[in-house]
């Protein structure tokens, strides 16, 4: 049997449709009191001799009776309509003899579908066109992914999520719609062709689909991870009105592991080289991108990175059981090989000012620094020992390896009763980190509700399978500490919800007299990152936003500096890894545009 | 990979001195000033201030005591030896002035890093007077360099083994009772000594510039961990200093924070001789 019989068969198992003539629209079912079951009933001519054919619309069984003689492996004159009495046999051959094919229409899931049935007694082919199948097949519920136990995995970093198999991912594919005006692709900041790439996945083609998906996102891998997709792409999925959406995100990143894990990973062609140079200032995800796009299109790419290992916020920031280490690098490997040279330890702002990088040769240079700076609320007692940033936290235990102590000289600040203040993605992580590191009671403090936490549902869900608690309408008002300094408690507000504010939430309000003191040891403020102001040390002349974040023109990416184009969080305030990336190709096409074109104006 | 081109030991096995490749922070480095450095891959990021530059030959020397694991690896390399990450330079570009006489107090291995700021004010000519101090003569260093950039040299010595017995805030008290005119005091030393100096110079209201070294892990601005409350703000010692106002300085809270990882620092360093 073909493999397409094979498919349509089990999505069609058991299922009994409603056929139809496709000339008058009447429909070919009976119901044969008899044997009590309905059947598809056709007028069939062999040799000719004309009679009655009944077919089971049980389309796995494919019964038939017929009032004349029809002996195995014949092949019919005709098939026709008993009502209209015109033939069904179209130019269609069976994909299994190359019989003729009769052509019916069925009636699946509000829908009249084209179904062609062979002509040879006894073949069982029976054939629908791809974009058919995707109509009638019955419903798949969406693919859960493995994960590692949450008993187990609080007591390691492994990844907690273990992604797809080839089976789960050929499933969950095959819930795909493949609409004809896909929503999911407008919603993607990077305009991935999600179902171009779900349609290769389907017919099992994952290395092309991880290419497909390549050619607007440099690092699948790591967004498949990390994307907030329920807020993007899977939002906008038409699957999603009625049940739940197909899970791209989990697709995306099956079909990268699948590339990487298989060694298929190809370096794709250049363009010949330009003789221009581009530096690129951080290498987290909009430089990475920056990076990938500009050496691609022929120009001479460097990175300078201030820390000791690429990757920006996917190296200190997301953790080893969320975003494996592994994978960042062998993305940046992949960069390397493409021919981008990166610089590390370097600070541009300290060590190279952006006037120096012109002056030793580059021609565009791109910013992509990022929102480092540690936001802290400005509560009293916020300076006591224990109470640290969760870029520190982070930074100690992930680029530091700080679990790993003393084996690694980084030590990690340890707590048993630890709060982590704020709702994100940035708060979840600390949180599920500080039950990693041991710590017996690691609650989150959010001054608004459940609906308004900014983190990914599967984080929130993660943490929470994770013992996390979650004390909701909370808000800390100050910190008191031992006689040794060191955090003991906090003194919290609830809140309550009032009227939405500028970011469109609604504003929590504290409600009075309802304080009360919290026993920690351990404080971790996520609330949130600013601009780090070193870059700027070097080039005052960089015009910057009221909060510090540099200015540039949407979507260009120009800044006030004629050849500096800026991109990711240091132009919009913590985002996502998708935003970052979006905008740094947009500043790509646009440096790449500049570069090519001889006239040098900078609007 | 930064190549030791030079090593000395300034005194019996604690105080030492090395000299490394680095010629673009060569370049950029500016008196008070510091570099983040990382020995090896499971190193632990220390910052470290510098306290000679050579942009000639391309490299920087850093002077620094033996305290714990990271200063303990560093200290048993070799000539030819290399440090595996070095970051720099950090810290803001301290713009010196001339503000007439300058009393600079040392003490430890902050000696080094207040002769790299005596360079700084010398340069703009400001009138200098050293004040270095340590526990016992053995320990004492760059008396020889500081002599020769400042026009008076007081030493201390806590045991009395050499120069004046006492502390550096004693040679202060004398300079004060000779009626020398001060305008500017800078202190660079243990947190102990330079909250000593400042509630002193806070009397007689002389402006005091001190050099902080909180725990910081990056030392860009990203972690928070370097912060000290300085006039009821919280500031970044990385970012914002490391030269504040010693007025303003909250020395018992930085003190504290500087203790947090005590017990750590111990078990690293154990858990490395041990292994040995």
């Amino acid at each position: 049997m073909k493999k397409s019989e094979n498919e349509s068969r089990s999505i069609l198992a058991g299922t009994e449709l409603s056929t139809f003539c496709p000339h008058c629209h009447q429909a070919l079912n009976v119901f044969d009191p008899a044997t009590r079951k309905i059947w598809v009933r056709l007028a069939v001519s062999v040799h000719g001799a004309k009679g009655e054919l009944l077919l089971s619309p049980q389309f796995d069984v494919f019964e038939r009776q017929a009032d004349i003689e029809l002996s195995e492996g014949i092949v019919v004159d005709d098939l026709s309509c008993p009502r209209c009495g015109e033939s069904l046999v179209e130019q269609q051959a069976c994909e299994e003899c190359g019989s003729p094919a009769a052509r019916l229409v069925i009636y699946a899931q509000s829908k009249l579908v084209d179904f062609s049935i062979c002509t040879k007694v006894g073949c069982h082919w029976h054939g629908m066109s791809r974009a058919d199948q995707a109509k009638i097949k019955p419903k798949v519920s969406r693919q859960k992914k493995p994960e590692q136990d949450a008993l187990l995995r609080i007591r390691n970093f492994n990844e907690v999520s273990y992604g797809l198999d080839r089976e789960l991912a050929l499933v969950e594919a095959s819930r795909c719609l493949d609409c004809k005006k896909p929503a999911c692709i407008a919603a993607c900041p990077v305009e991935v062709d999600i179902p171009g790439f779900i349609r290769l996945i389907r017919e099992g083609n994952f290395v092309e689909a991880a290419r497909l998906v390549k050619q607007k996102n440099a690092l699948p891998a790591v967004c498949g991870r990390v994307c907030p997709q329920d807020d993007q792409c899977e939002k906008a999925c038409l699957l999603g009105k009625k049940e739940e959406p197909v899970a791209i995100g989990n697709l995306e990143r099956f079909v990268a592991d699948f590339e990487r894990e298989t060694d298929s990973v190809a370096i794709p062609r250049k363009a010949p080289p330009t003789g221009k140079r581009v530096a690129v200032v951080g290498s987290g995800p909009a430089g990475l991108t920056m990076a990938a796009d500009m050496v691609t299109k022929g120009h001479s790419v460097t990175v300078f990175e201030s820390l000791h290992k690429p990757g920006g916020v996917l190296v200190y920031g997301i953790p080893e059981f969320r975003l494996p280490k592994a994978i960042v690098e062998s993305e940046i490997d992949y960069l390397r090989r493409l021919g981008v040279k990166i610089e590390l330890n370097s600070i541009v702002g300290r060590l190279y000012t952006i006037e120096e990088l012109f002056a030793s040769g580059y021609d565009a240079v791109f910013v992509g620094t990022g929102a480092g700076l540690p936001v802290f609320m400005k509560l009293p007692g916020e300076n006591l020992c224990n109470i640290l940033s969760a870029n520190e936290y982070l930074t100690r235990i992930n680029l530091m390896k700080a679990y790993a102590f003393p084996e690694y000289d980084t030590p990690a600040p340890r707590g048993r009763q630890v709060a982590v203040l704020g709702g994100g993605n940035v708060a979840m992580d600390c949180a599920r980190t500080a039950v990693r590191m041991g710590s017996r009671e690691v609650s989150i403090i959010y001054r608004r509700t459940r609906d308004e936490m900014p983190a990914r549902t599967e984080e929130t869900e993660h943490a929470e399978q994770e013992g996390v608690k979650f004390r909701l309408l909370t808000n800390p008002i100050r910190f008191i500490g031992d006689d040794r300094r060191w955090v003991k408690q906090m003194e919290c507000v609830q809140m309550q919800l009032g009227e939405p504010d500028a970011s469109g939430r609604p504003r929590p309000i504290p409600r009075a007299g309802s304080n009360f003191l919290m026993d920690v040891d351990m404080v971790i403020v996520a609330v949130g990152a600013g601009p780090n102001p070193v870059l700027f040390s070097g080039s005052p002349d960089l015009e910057r936003t009221d909060r510090g974040y540099v200015k540039a023109y949407t979507p260009s990416g120009r800044t006030s500096i004629p050849g500096v184009w800026a991109g990711g969080d240091i132009v919009t305030g913590s985002a996502t890894v998708i935003l970052a990336m979006g905008a740094a190709r947009q500043a790509a096409n646009d440096m790449h545009a500049y570069l090519m074109d001889g006239k040098k104006e900078w609007v | 990979m930064h190549t030791i081109i030079d090593r000395r030991e300034l005194t019996k096995g604690d105080m030492i001195s090395i000299t490394v490749e680095a010629p673009a922070i060569a370049k950029k480095i500016h008196p008070g000033q510091f570099v983040v450095l990382r020995v090896n891959e499971t190193g632990e990021r220390t910052p470290l201030t510098v306290a000679y530059k050579d942009e000639v030959h391309g490299t920087i020397t850093i002077i620094f005591q033996v305290l714990g694991k990271t200063t303990a690896m560093l200290a048993s390399l070799k000539i030819g030896d290399a440090i595996k990450d070095l970051v720099g330079p950090l810290g803001c570009d301290e713009r010196f002035t001339k503000v007439g006489t300058v009393v600079g107090i040392g003490g430890g291995s902050g000696i080094a890093v207040l002769h790299h700021i005596m360079q700084g004010y010398a340069e703009v000519g400001n009138t200098l007077i050293g004040i270095i101090g340590a526990r016992e003569k053995a320990l004492l260093i760059l008396e020889d360099e500081m002599e020769a950039l400042c026009e008076r040299l007081l030493v201390t010595t806590d045991d009395g083994s050499y120069g004046m017995h006492g502390l550096v805030t004693d040679a202060l008290s004398r300079l004060v009772e000779e009626q020398v005119h001060i305008d500017q005091v800078v202190a660079v030393g243990p947190l102990i000594m330079m909250r000593a100096v400042c509630e002193m110079t806070k009397l007689y209201e002389i402006p005091t510039l001190v050099s902080l070294n909180p725990i910081m892990v990056d030392g860009t601005g990203m972690c928070g961990g370097c912060r000290v409350t300085v006039g009821g703000e919280t500031k970044f010692a990385c970012v914002d200093g490391p030269h504040f106002d010693g007025h303003k300085v909250d020395f018992d809270e930085l003190m504290q924070r500087n203790m947090m990882y005590a017990r750590d620092e111990r078990t690293s360093l154990l858990t490395s001789i041990r292994a040995r």
